[in-house]
């Protein structure tokens, strides 16, 4: 499949580029797969065809967007890999479980392919308004966090959580539908739109002033690309969860009343920090939570590892198997002494759970997500 | 005045003075250890003990005297003199108890040098007395300190007879102290520390000129160039400014230079020509979080990097980074410059050839080092630049094509930074350990510069600098005319570069200067005033057949300088 270069460098306006090379030197996957986003730049502007099925490392990037923070010259590299894979995509030469997703998405709303009907069924035993009876704070739950069975026992700790600050908040239940993000990202640029469109909406009619999210994939997509914040109508504020739990417990509305006594470190997730530089509060909630000991590892805030399940890698496994990224990351974890790695992304929740399993870590390192450390504390 | 002998020699002194002072005006030693001149007398060593009598009257002559003749021992620095004396401050009886105090003193501190100094000085060998090992002889200087000067009384002596000793209240932490550190400083054995005080951490005062990788006092000389090159207090962290005490520098200063009532004074200059060479402020690294500057002390900036290796820096030059002579060098030019994120979307010009003068010198100072230059492009634009490039190159100091990402530091390179980069000549991901980064950081418009050109009405380019009147034609003149600008202030620019706008910009503003000079002596002539003369363009031409050149001391309009200093004093 040979694509003209010349109308995508246009319209990425490539020509900016300056081939320093800083891109590529911080992708966290150029390190131990082909992929070399600053050639692939200087392939589109001196070529005037590519052969992206010779590319099978375009599904590597993981979309953390570490060369997008670093360029320059803001040529935004990664958003060549997204146009790229949307090229594929509209010509259908995708990983087949990339499509899976894809598919389960529009069928079901979800890229698990798993019931709409069942969205809901990790609230089972909690009282939760519906949101559009009307509510201050709309909820936006999430896929993993609606099924997945590990990452479920996040959102109940955040609507415990909600429920003990007394906030007015809600979920559209059955009626919530993917965000699209990692849609996007995986070049499906059609059906996130119609997500987005379909989803803006919903929010809108319920009428809340503010929308948080359990990841932030969710958050980055809601408050970067929906315009939610359009002032024109009614404007939602975006909130990742760790931004409302960091206000709730300064205003005094979040109490705790037990100790947590243990050592912590935190991973940055990349859609959070590097991507929107929420950097602070995450620490904020951890430093607040009676006992806990807060060590930071050496990669963190701007300088985080990607754990690698961004970009639609949830859904494929890229082209080096064996060098995960999240084994670097829970080893490095596992240096700082703590015995919790705390996450803030259901992706992170997820990959480095796996890594320390397999990295035989288990015994010394737990994953957790900063919810559930919150819940202990409750 | 009251005539005193001390050892047979005479001197007059106003009443109250000490003996001690006395003696030390005739430079007759009296061993102490708990006086400081900064201090109120103590008398608790007893080191100074002295004898003294008074000498018999003039009325007491015929009658043998009872007045005088009977001497007495007692401490010289806490003695005030009120009437004519005689004293010996080495006799036998004072010897013999001077020795037996230092016999006590050596018994109690053996280790420490300042007790051994002064027992050998009185020729004490030999200890009867069961020996210890304190570091603290009670001198009291710390409390005392504490007390007279920074008037915090943080602490104090605790226990009674042998349980004395120097704490603070029930021997726990207290907010009183504040850290200063004039007790651990006073402290003539080491006794005092910091640590045992307080868990406040006391806050260093860096030097502003060796870039914070050296302290810097309270009262400094703020470069060895300065004009003028004289001390200056720093009133945000000196305790008499901030607390109103202390004020030993005004005790110890023999000038009698030290003013604490000293203000700033304004000073109103006339002038016909103004020109502003302001310079320029680097970029905060910390704008690059990826590189880790603040991070790991082994980051540094290139101006870092100079004090560093400077021969008249803090270290002499010697580079020692954590204590050791750096391996693996890595220098990273373009830190900040040409990136329009950080607001420097333009070229810092002067970092590719600081860069190449830096691997310059640790390739001289470090012969295998392995020293590596990370580079977008190199310009070496300037005369003999290319050539300096060359044989930088030559010094065996590698050039590779790619902007860094990165720097962390790996726990499985033994703790090492790495440079996380791409190499873009070999089109892959590289990782280049490093013991010191350097980098090149971006040369950015003062910070002052918006009020400085609100100040004289002149304006400022995109980039922030001050604007030319025009960028190839005028470069050092401004919209305001009479207002020069030259060097960095302008754009960022190198040393010749920087010494040629000077030049231009000093000339211009002669020319405006002897034409003011001529209207000023012949106002008649052509009925041009100074003013007039401001607009340095149209009457260039007039100016030749009156010109003299500025050194030419025989002419009479020297007496009336165009520049006229005014006001202040």
């Amino acid at each position: 499949m040979a694509l003209k270069t010349g109308p995508v460098t246009e319209q990425l306006e490539l020509f900016g580029c300056i081939q320093c090379g800083k891109c590529t030197g911080g992708c966290p996957v150029a390190r131990k797969t082909a992929l070399n986003i600053r050639s692939l730049i200087y392939h589109m502007l001196v070529e005037p065809e590519m052969k992206l099925d010779k590319h099978p490392e375009l599904w590597d990037c993981t979309c953390c967007f570490t060369c997008v923070e670093r360029c320059p010259k803001d040529v935004r590299p990664a958003d060549l890999i997204i146009e790229l894979r949307g090229q594929l995509v509209e010509g259908g030469r995708i990983p087949e479980t990339i499509g899976a997703a894809l598919m389960g998405v529009f069928r079901q709303g979800n890229p698990t392919g798993m019931a709409r009907e069942d969205r809901a069924a990790w609230a089972d035993g909690t009282e939760i308004k519906a949101a559009q009876e009307g509510c201050e704070v709309l909820y936006f739950v999430g896929c993993s966090p609606a099924y997945d069975l590990r990452v479920q026992a996040v959102a109940r700790a955040l609507v415990r959580a909600f429920q003990a600050a007394g906030l007015d908040f809600g979920t559209l239940g059955t009626d919530e539908s993917c965000c699209g993000n990692e849609v996007r990202r995986m070049g499906e640029v059609g059906l996130f739109e119609m997500l987005a469109e379909e989803n803006a909406e919903q929010f809108r009619s319920v009428g809340a002033k503010q929308l948080v999210a359990t990841s932030p994939h969710c958050f980055n997509t809601f408050k970067n690309e929906y315009g939610l914040d359009d002032a024109d109508q009614n404007p939602i504020e975006v909130l990742h969860y760790t931004q409302l739990i960091a206000k709730l417990i300064e205003q005094g509305r979040l109490k705790f009343s037990k100790e947590v006594n243990k050592t912590v470190t935190y991973h940055d997730p990349c859609f959070l920090g590097k991507q929107n530089h929420i950097f602070d509060e995450p620490r904020a909630i951890l430093d607040a939570i009676p006992g806990v000991k807060l060590v930071e590892m050496d990669r963190s805030r701007e300088r985080s590892l990607c754990c690698e399940g961004g970009g639609g890698r949830m859904w494929a496994e890229g082209t080096n198997l064996e060098e995960r990224l999240a084994f670097q990351r829970v080893q490095e974890a596992a240096e700082t002494g703590a015995e919790i790695l705390a996450v803030a992304c259901p992706f992170c929740l997820l990959t480095l759970e796996d890594a320390v399993k397999v990295q035989g870590l288990d015994e010394q390192l737990q994953v957790m997500d900063i919810m559930e450390l919150v819940d202990l504390a409750l | 005045m009251i005539p005193v002998t001390i050892d047979g020699q005479h001197i007059e002194v106003e009443e109250g003075t000490t003996i001690l002072e006395a003696a030390q005006r005739l430079g007759i030693h009296i061993p102490t250890l708990c006086h400081h001149p900064a201090l109120e007398p103590y008398g608790a060593c007893r080191l100074c003990t002295v004898e003294i009598r008074t000498p018999p009257s003039p009325s007491d002559a015929g009658s043998g005297g009872t007045s005088g003749g009977r001497s007495r021992l007692v401490t010289s620095c806490n003695y005030p003199i009120r009437w004519e004396i005689e004293v010996q401050t080495a006799s036998e009886k004072v010897l013999k108890g001077r020795k037996l105090l230092a016999e006590l003193l050596l018994a109690r501190c053996p280790n420490v040098p300042k007790v051994q100094e002064l027992a050998t000085s009185l020729g004490v060998t030999e200890v009867r007395f069961e020996p210890h090992d304190e570091l603290c002889y009670l001198c009291g200087l710390c409390v005392r300190v504490c007390k007279e000067l920074i008037g915090q009384s943080a602490i104090s002596f605790v226990g009674r007879g042998v349980d004395r000793e120097v704490g603070t209240p029930f021997l726990k932490f207290s907010d009183d102290c504040i850290a200063c550190g004039a007790c651990a400083f006073v402290c003539p054995t080491g006794a005092i520390k910091l640590e045992d005080i307080t868990d406040k951490k006391p806050r260093p005062l860096l030097s502003e000129f060796d870039m914070g990788i050296a302290k810097r006092g309270n009262i400094y000389i703020p470069f060895p160039q300065a004009v003028p090159k004289i001390p200056v207090i720093d009133r945000e962290h000196c305790l008499h400014y901030t607390l109103g005490r202390c004020g030993t520098c005004e005790y110890y200063c023999e000038a009698n230079a030290i003013d604490y009532d000293q203000e700033d004074e304004l000073i109103d200059v006339d002038v016909n020509a103004i020109i502003v060479a302001t310079g320029f402020d680097m970029i905060d690294p910390h704008i690059k979080p990826e590189y880790g500057y603040g991070v790991y002390p082994e980051v540094m900036t290139g101006i870092e990097f100079e004090r560093l290796s400077s021969a008249s820096g803090p270290t002499m030059g010697e580079i020692l980074v954590n204590g050791k002579k750096p391996k693996d060098v890595v220098f990273i030019k373009c830190v900040g410059s040409r990136d329009p994120h950080t607001g420097v979307p333009y070229c810092s010009r002067i970092c590719c050839m600081y860069t190449a003068k830096h691997a310059h010198l640790v390739r001289d100072k470090f012969p295998d080092a392995r020293i590596t230059v990370f580079y977008m492009d190199v310009r070496a634009f300037g005369k003999g630049y290319e050539e300096f490039y060359d044989r930088v190159k030559h010094e065996r100091v590698i050039y590779r094509r790619g902007e860094p990402s990165e720097i962390y530091r790996d726990s499985k390179r033994g703790g090492k930074l790495v440079v996380l980069a791409e190499d873009t000549m070999l089109g892959k991901p590289i990782e280049v350990e490093a013991d010191l980064v350097v980098l090149a950081t971006a040369v950015v418009p003062r910070t002052d510069t918006p009020g400085v050109a609100e100040l004289l009405g002149i304006e400022c380019s995109p980039d922030g600098f001050f604007q030319e009147a025009h960028s190839k034609l005028r470069p050092v003149d401004t919209s305001i005319d009479g207002v020069f600008i030259a060097g960095c202030c302008q754009g960022p620019k190198d040393i010749p570069d920087t010494v040629a706008q000077a030049k231009a910009a000093a000339s211009s503003a002669l020319g405006l200067l002897v034409r003011a000079d001529k209207a000023d002596r012949n106002p008649s002539a052509d009925g041009t005033r100074p003013q007039d003369a401001a607009d340095g363009r149209h009457d260039a031409d007039k100016a030749p057949s009156e010109w003299r050149h500025p050194a030419d001391k025989q002419h009479p309009a020297d007496k009336q300088h165009p520049i006229e200093v005014g006001g202040g004093k």
